[in-house]
């Protein structure tokens, strides 16, 4: 892409902005407002990240961006009822469920609600108002506004996003669902923010999946920041289920105090173009992070997962585990940061990404990048790039199975991996479904939406 | 008298002669003049051996014999590329086969070297075979219950640890749990011919008696086994009909359960020295 054409989209989008900033504020809430000059100030120097930047070598963000897309500053009033064209069907999962579309907060039936124990679920708009010390202390704090200008796309336009909090001492034992859909008449641009924040020795479990239901051209530039209190577990984990047409970009800040566990699970079923950054910050003593991914491409796609971890404070550990399994000529990245401070002695850290390419045109670049200040740490990681094993494959064989089926097996057995780390069983059992689905190329849509969009 | 004689010699080379038909027509593997090359190098030169149901062979030879070869040939792992032969299993040419088929037809083979397939539980990949297997003779797959029964039937029949089932495909099994878990899959398919190939290596003596027990529990006059060792002990607890003496890609020697001994006694010198 030629400069012209990227300075043309940074000047757009900073038009956009000082044209509508009446209507992006009015839609949004004050404290939401108070970050958006500065972050479009950022934006205006970073620009979007190309391919100079080390951490975005191998993603063109800037092709993507190169279509027209419509951007609403108002919820499109909608004239039908969501659930007639959508209905979750991971069968006995029960959730409580919140909605969002084209990256506005959907009312069930409030637009926050309180549930068991004083959790709250709803939109981050009104939640601002009920919570002000909350955005004081939590919102647009991890975000990397100076460096990333996606980051800071993102925090000039977000007006809406969900909100998650669970107060002290609660265990929410009912998963949160947050279903983000995009639907729209015309390509769009998507942007908008979420924030969790789970308060001491609190535990919830927060599951995210996305969907596209029209067959259009989508953005969707995702900031979510989380906050893991002292001794609280979040599980989060993340399915992305878009069709070849859709671009998400998103970006996970985690904090976690003392003794706190987070496990994130990124999987990416399908989708046209992904980019996933995941930042976790171990922030107090006896912290415990655990990245998981899978990703399945084929045909033209692109995933790549962009992971920082970094051990800021002694006695942390931290696991990581992303593979992926790439066909015809998709392409993937993987780029593993792990950062270990100078007094972040008795450092645990280990990471291993691998994966299988299943033709001679599929292509995956990973890079585990460590960084360790400390001399007492115990730190690890492992990249592999191969392609199915001939001796698994003909074991299989010998006993009867067919060289599809067998490879069927042994890929199913390669995403299990990852998948095996989800706790809820009913989840975990339905996304081996679709992982099975998804790897005998049958549709992989997890709901009965008459858009065929994959 | 005489022609009563003359008439009950006639009968008894007509019995004879049907007998030998009747023989021929229960052969269940035949193979003729088998040569086979890995990598423009030839390992099998000639092998000839008829195996009838009912029947134990044991190939015996020192390393380097060809013994892994023919069991590969058999089972058909592409690296072996045969040059010249036949092999025949109930009437079908096996090499014609790719490996899945030949094992839907009825060979087996105890791998020496049995794979880790991580991910894979032993319940899907016994699962997933055995319906092929069905698949194969026109059955309908089994229900869930009745795997789960014939698997908790097999596994008592061959005496493993119900907890390597639970688990993936060898995956940080013992040597011993390996060879265990291959006599298992054995049970699980009920194959007509069992190619036992070099079994007894890395087990101790508990783990020889569990494996051999298991292969003479599932014998029965309609299937065969080959047993491919290097030492006569397995022989002790697996008894052969046959025992054939493999070297230098050539059968050099065939006989009944007492050549084991004899090589036992002389060693393999014996048979290199061209006795």
């Amino acid at each position: 892409m030629s400069k012209t054409a990227t300075q043309n989209i940074k000047d757009e989008m900073v038009n956009l902005y000082l044209d509508n900033l009446d209507l992006i504020s009015e839609g949004s809430s004050a404290l939401m407002n108070h970050h958006r000059e500065e972050a479009i100030q950022n934006f205006r120097i970073l620009g979007l990240p190309n391919q100079k930047n080390e951490k975005y070598k191998y993603s063109k963000i800037e092709s993507i961006f190169s279509y027209e897309y419509e951007k609403y500053f108002a919820p499109k009033n909608i004239t039908f009822k969501v659930e007639d064209i959508f209905r979750c069907d991971i069968p006995e999962l029960d959730t409580h469920l919140a909605l969002v579309l084209n990256g506005f907060y959907l009312p069930n039936p409030n637009r926050l609600q309180t549930l068991e124990n004083g959790v709250v679920v709803g939109s981050i708009i009104d939640a601002t108002a009920k919570y002000p010390h909350l955005f004081e202390k939590h919102y647009n704090i991890q975000a990397e506004n100076n460096t990333d200008g996606l980051v800071a796309l993102n925090t000039a336009f977000a007006q809406d996003g969900v909100f998650i909090y669970v107060p002290k001492g609660v265990v929410c034992t009912k998963p949160i669902q947050i279903i983000n859909l995009l639907m729209s008449d015309e390509n769009l641009l998507v942007q908008y923010r979420n924030l969790i924040v789970l308060e001491e020795s609190s535990q919830a479990n927060v599951l995210v999946c996305d969907h596209s239901l029209s067959p259009k051209r989508f953005i969707s530039n995702v900031v979510t920041e989380i906050a893991v209190g002292t001794n609280a577990q979040l599980e989060f984990v993340k399915m992305q289920n878009e069709h070849n047409e859709s671009n998400q970009l998103t970006h996970t800040y985690v904090k976690q105090e003392r003794d706190s566990k987070m496990v994130s699970n990124v999987l990416s079923l399908h989708g046209g173009f992904i980019r996933n950054n995941l930042n976790m910050q171990l922030a107090g003593e006896g912290a415990d992070a655990h990245a998981y991914g899978l990703y399945l491409t084929d045909r033209t796609q692109h995933t790549d997962n962009y992971t920082f971890i970094d051990h800021a404070v002694p006695n942390c550990t931290s696991n990581e585990l992303y593979k992926g399994i790439l066909d015809d000529q998709a392409t993937g990245a993987f780029n593993g940061r792990i950062l270990v401070r100078r007094d972040a002695q008795k450092t645990q850290a280990y990471q291993s990404n691998n994966n299988l390419l299943l033709t001679a045109d599929a292509k995956m670049n990973t890079k585990p990048q460590l960084e360790i200040y400390a001399d007492d740490v115990k730190c690890s990681h492992g990249a592999t790039i191969g392609q199915i094993d001939y001796d698994a494959l003909f074991y299989m064989r010998a006993r009867g199975i067919g060289e599809r089926e067998a490879k069927l097996l042994l890929m199913f057995g390669f995403a299990h991996e990852v998948v095996k780390r989800v706790s809820i069983e009913s989840l975990r059992e339905r996304v081996d479904d679709l992982v099975n689905k998804r790897l005998r190329g049958e549709l992989s849509r997890c709901h009965n939406c008459p858009m065929h969009c994959c | 008298m005489r022609l009563c004689v003359i008439a009950f010699k006639k009968i008894k080379r007509k019995v004879a002669k049907a007998l030998r038909k009747q023989n021929k027509l229960n052969v269940m593997l035949v193979i003729k003049d088998l040569h086979a090359k890995i990598n423009d190098k030839e390992i099998l030169k000639g092998i000839n051996l008829e195996v009838k149901p009912g029947e134990v062979h044991a190939i015996m030879g020192p390393n380097g014999s060809g013994k892994s070869t023919l069991a590969s040939v058999l089972t058909g792992r592409e690296i072996v590329e045969v040059t010249h032969g036949s092999v025949t299993f109930n009437g079908k040419d096996v090499l014609e086969m790719p490996a899945e088929v030949r094992s839907r037809e009825g060979i087996f083979l105890s791998f020496q070297y049995p794979v880790e397939i991580p991910g894979v539980s032993m319940v899907n990949f016994m699962k997933a075979a055995v319906n092929e297997h069905r698949k194969y003779r026109n059955l309908e797959p089994l229900s869930a219950s009745d795997f789960l029964k014939l698997l908790r039937e097999r596994k008592e029949l061959v005496e493993i640890d119900s907890a390597l089932t639970n688990r993936s495909v060898n995956e940080g099994f013992s040597g011993g749990e390996k060879k265990k878990n291959e006599i298992f899959q054995m049970a699980m398919l009920e194959p007509k011919l069992s190619i036992l190939d070099e079994t007894d290596s890395g087990l101790d003596i508990d783990a020889l008696r569990v494996v051999a027990n298991g292969v003479n529990k599932l014998k029965t006059a309609n299937n065969a086994t080959i047993v491919i060792t290097h030492y006569q002990r397995l022989l002790d607890y697996i008894v052969p009909d046959f025992v054939h003496i493999l070297y230098n890609g050539r059968i050099v020697k065939s006989s009944g359960k007492e050549l084991a001994l004899e090589l036992e006694e002389k060693g393999y010198d014996w048979i290199k020295n061209g006795n």
